[in-house]
């Protein structure tokens, strides 16, 4: 029996020990979401609680299975049943869930989310089958929230390494092959099919080659890799030596932004695990094939993302980009090739090894096949992490899967500051890499940001430009000096400052910065600006002629008021007006000076936040008559 | 300090003297000091035979490094897209107004040094406050104001 196979037994006694455990076993999700949520405090109440009734426990911390929205999560399984899901959870309903589960062998109705497995149980629905999953498909994030990612044997013991032991058994070609007739593409954001760059590093002739995985996640408002990492890091560890033996490098370098320290913790425990199990190192699983892996920290550049910025970055230079070609699969760290994937690609390659390109090909459509992970987040009822089949409408992923949001739907950002901003009438567009593209959009990394009536588009092209503006390494000058009078003039036309004309100024400016900018930075960094001018100009105009934000975001053009019918007099505002602008003695309508109003927001989001308040601050924008 | 410039020193030795170790370098002396001061950027140059501009030229570049001395605790507001739709720019006036520092800085007591950070990828919950290595979720102004006495 090979070292593999007794490594795989193992593990499946140790997994099929814990899910048929008699005793009670408690799982919480500890990712940084769930952690966010209040997890660390769950987790000491969950103590607390054991100790005080005298039960004994197995605590097992697992990652974040993507209902963001519904944490702090916390699993329970005993007397033989399946486990159990609860959500919302804190300190309080804890004791109450535990208290009653363990002591009573009843669910807490008002917490229960549902079970796993194919049994029924009695009362309780599958937890798959809520809204926000039941429409996914989930391959990368399988084992996500379920598995204790800090034990190397529940990723074995789920499939784990399977992929790279068949990897080992073929040839680097064969699995090339395999990778491009599965049709994998860059799920790094440009989609550009991974079989194709392999086989390029591959044929390049070099003494030494480098793999670099790229979870360097700049775009602001997505987190994938964040999630991936902590809740699965194995599965991309494996991608990487999978990839590495393929293209014939030895030196793998996960680049990682420091603004993960927990997923930092995660990958450093997993590879300390890999070489303990022979998975890392000199001829790994007994083969031919050695492999080593480096955790490089990002120091916070967007600009990085970049293939030929992330490489000066590793080589201890500022992160610019450079002119291509030549591509990095043929020069790239130290001149040698280097083969530069995304975590969400490499983490779909062990699955693909295991089960074969036909079987990924079922998933997505022709040309786009597999699954796609996107962060779903803003104004949005189910905010979390999902994974769907390419091909999949923008329509079905924000109203079945994310139950749309609770005000009016408005727009939906694809791609972070490098997208594009799809109007509700676009929403039936199925989600492609082409067709994303063909609506002035990308599919970029993932981000998903829902809008509603309450956000200004013009507002958002601000913010994008002003990220993408502090983001511009400064080394061509469209980006540089384009992107900058770009958020002048947008912040003009928030401030109700603007001239008419602006509005074709900033429109030529775009298409001139697309057009000219050196990297894929300065030539996406236009989108927001020109979709939001395609599909939404009338806000524009109405900002610029009329002084007008429909949203009642841009704080010139807003102003605050009370509305004395509603005034209950409480004076929860004066206390929280930082320039004493509202007055007024108690019980009786308070009054606001415009002169002193900062706009800060304060007063209005008290007289909603107390219920002794009446809702009687308002906010308007001043529209001519 | 100038203790720990030392500890900092003897632990730079074990790194390669090659450029690719500038980076972890400056990771490194930011984790142990709190921040890059002239002497930190002096000191890897002559050990990585690199000028102090070059040094200080890469430093700069990133936006993980802060050249004046932190305070007691850190607050970095998200203003990650995430956070940016849901009011995190609200939160940060409202830092900069009320504890009268501004965003890079650090107030005069040295309590609190104020960051604003592009995303701390818990989009989910936002918008997002940390307070050294706490994170805050869904906080509105009056929560904030509620978070700071927790930090003395």
């Amino acid at each position: 029996m090979n070292n593999f196979t007794k490594l795989k037994k193992k593990s499946a006694a140790e997994w099929n020990a814990l899910i048929t455990r008699k005793e009670p076993v408690i799982y919480l999700g500890m990712a940084s979401c769930g952690k966010a949520a209040g997890a660390d405090k769950v987790r000491e109440a969950v103590k607390a609680t054991l100790k005080k009734y005298h039960l004994s426990a197995k605590l097992v911390e697992v990652g974040c299975i993507g209902t963001c929205y519904l944490e702090p999560i916390m699993d329970i399984s005993a007397f033989g049943n399946p486990r159990v899901s609860f959500g919302n959870v804190d300190e309080k309903s804890a004791e109450a869930i535990l208290r009653k589960y363990l002591l009573e062998k009843e669910c807490h109705k008002g917490k229960v989310l549902g079970h796993f497995g194919t049994n029924s149980f009695d009362g309780v629905p599958r937890f798959f089958d809520q809204p926000m999953l039941q429409s996914q498909v989930r391959i990368v994030t399988k084992n996500c929230g379920l598995i204790d990612p800090e034990n190397i044997h529940h990723y074995i013991a789920n499939g784990g390494y399977e992929g790279l032991s068949k990897a080992l058994q073929k040839t680097p070609d064969a699995i090339i092959d395999e990778i491009t007739d599965a049709g994998l593409r860059g799920r790094g954001g440009a989609g550009f099919p991974t079989g194709i760059k392999w086989r390029t590093c591959r044929n390049t002739v070099s003494d030494e080659k480098y793999l670099i995985c790229n979870a360097d996640e700049g775009d602001p408002g997505a987190f994938m890799n964040r999630l991936l990492i902590e809740s699965d890091p194995h599965a991309v560890l494996e991608g990487m030596l999978i990839a590495g033996y393929a293209i014939g490098a030895s030196h793998g370098i996960i680049y990682i932004r420091a603004e993960y320290p927990l997923a930092i913790i995660r990958l450093r425990h997993a590879l300390s695990q890999m070489d303990q199990y022979g998975l890392l190192g000199e001829k790994i699983l007994g083969s031919d094939f050695s492999f080593d892996i480096r955790i490089k920290e990002g120091a916070g550049a967007f600009v990085c993302g970049e293939e030929t910025s992330l490489i000066h970055s590793v080589e201890g230079k500022r992160g610019m980009p450079r002119t291509r070609p030549p591509f990095p699969a043929v020069s790239g760290l130290h001149q040698n090739p280097t083969i530069i994937n995304n975590v969400e690609t490499l983490s779909t390659v062990p699955h693909i090894l295991r089960n074969g390109s036909q079987w990924y090909r079922q998933f997505g459509v022709e040309g786009n096949f597999g699954t796609k992970t996107f962060s779903l987040v803003g104004k949005i009822r189910r905010s979390g992490l999902i994974e769907v089949p390419l091909g999949t409408s923008l329509r079905k992923i924000i109203f079945d899967i994310g139950g749309g949001p609770q005000k009016e739907f408005k727009a939906v950002q694809t791609g972070g500051p490098s997208g594009g901003c799809i109007p509700e009438e676009l929403l039936d567009t199925p989600v492609t890499y082409e067709t994303l593209a063909s609506v002035g959009s990308i599919m970029g990394s993932g981000g998903l940001i829902v809008m509603d009536r309450d956000t200004c588009v013009v507002d958002i092209a601000r913010y994008f430009l002003d990220f993408i503006q502090k983001e511009s390494c400064g080394k061509c000058t469209p980006c540089r000096v384009g992107t900058r009078h770009m958020v002048e003039i947008l912040e003009k036309i928030c401030r109700g400052d603007a001239e008419p004309e602006f509005l074709d100024k900033l429109e030529s400016l775009a298409k001139l910065v697309k057009s000219t900018s050196l990297c894929g930075l300065g030539q996406t960094a236009p989108n927001p600006v020109l979709t939001t001018l395609r599909y939404f100009r009338s806000e524009y105009v109405e900002h610029l002629n009329e002084y007008y934000c429909p949203a009642l975001v841009c704080s010139s053009l807003i102003e605050y008021s009370v509305i004395r019918e509603k005034c209950t007099g409480c004076q929860l505002c004066v206390s929280v007006c930082p320039t004493g602008a509202i007055i007024g003695p108690r019980s009786e309508p308070h009054n606001l000076d415009k002169e002193k109003c900062i706009k800060c927001r304060a007063c209005y989001d008290v007289c909603r936040y107390d219920a002794i308040a009446g809702n009687a601050i308002v906010i308007t924008s001043r529209k001519e008559e | 300090m100038k203790e720990r410039i030392t500890c900092f020193t003897e632990y730079m030795c074990t790194y390669p003297k090659e450029e690719g170790s500038l980076i972890p370098l400056l990771q490194k002396a930011q984790g142990e000091l709190g921040y890059i001061s002239p002497e930190i950027v002096e000191t890897v140059a002559d050990y990585l035979q690199l000028t102090e501009s070059q040094v200080f030229g890469v430093a700069s570049f990133y936006s993980q490094f802060r050249f004046s001395e932190p305070g007691r605790h850190s607050i970095s507001i998200c203003l990650g897209t995430a956070c940016h739709v849901v009011g995190g720019e609200i939160l940060l006036e409202t830092c900069e107004r009320d504890l009268e520092v501004k965003s890079g800085e650090c107030t005069s007591d040295m309590r609190f040094d104020l960051n604003r950070v592009a995303c701390l990828g818990c989009c989910a919950l936002a918008p997002v406050v940390k307070i050294d290595e706490d994170i805050h979720s869904k906080v509105n102004i009056i929560k904030l104001k509620e978070m700071w006495s927790n930090y003395e």
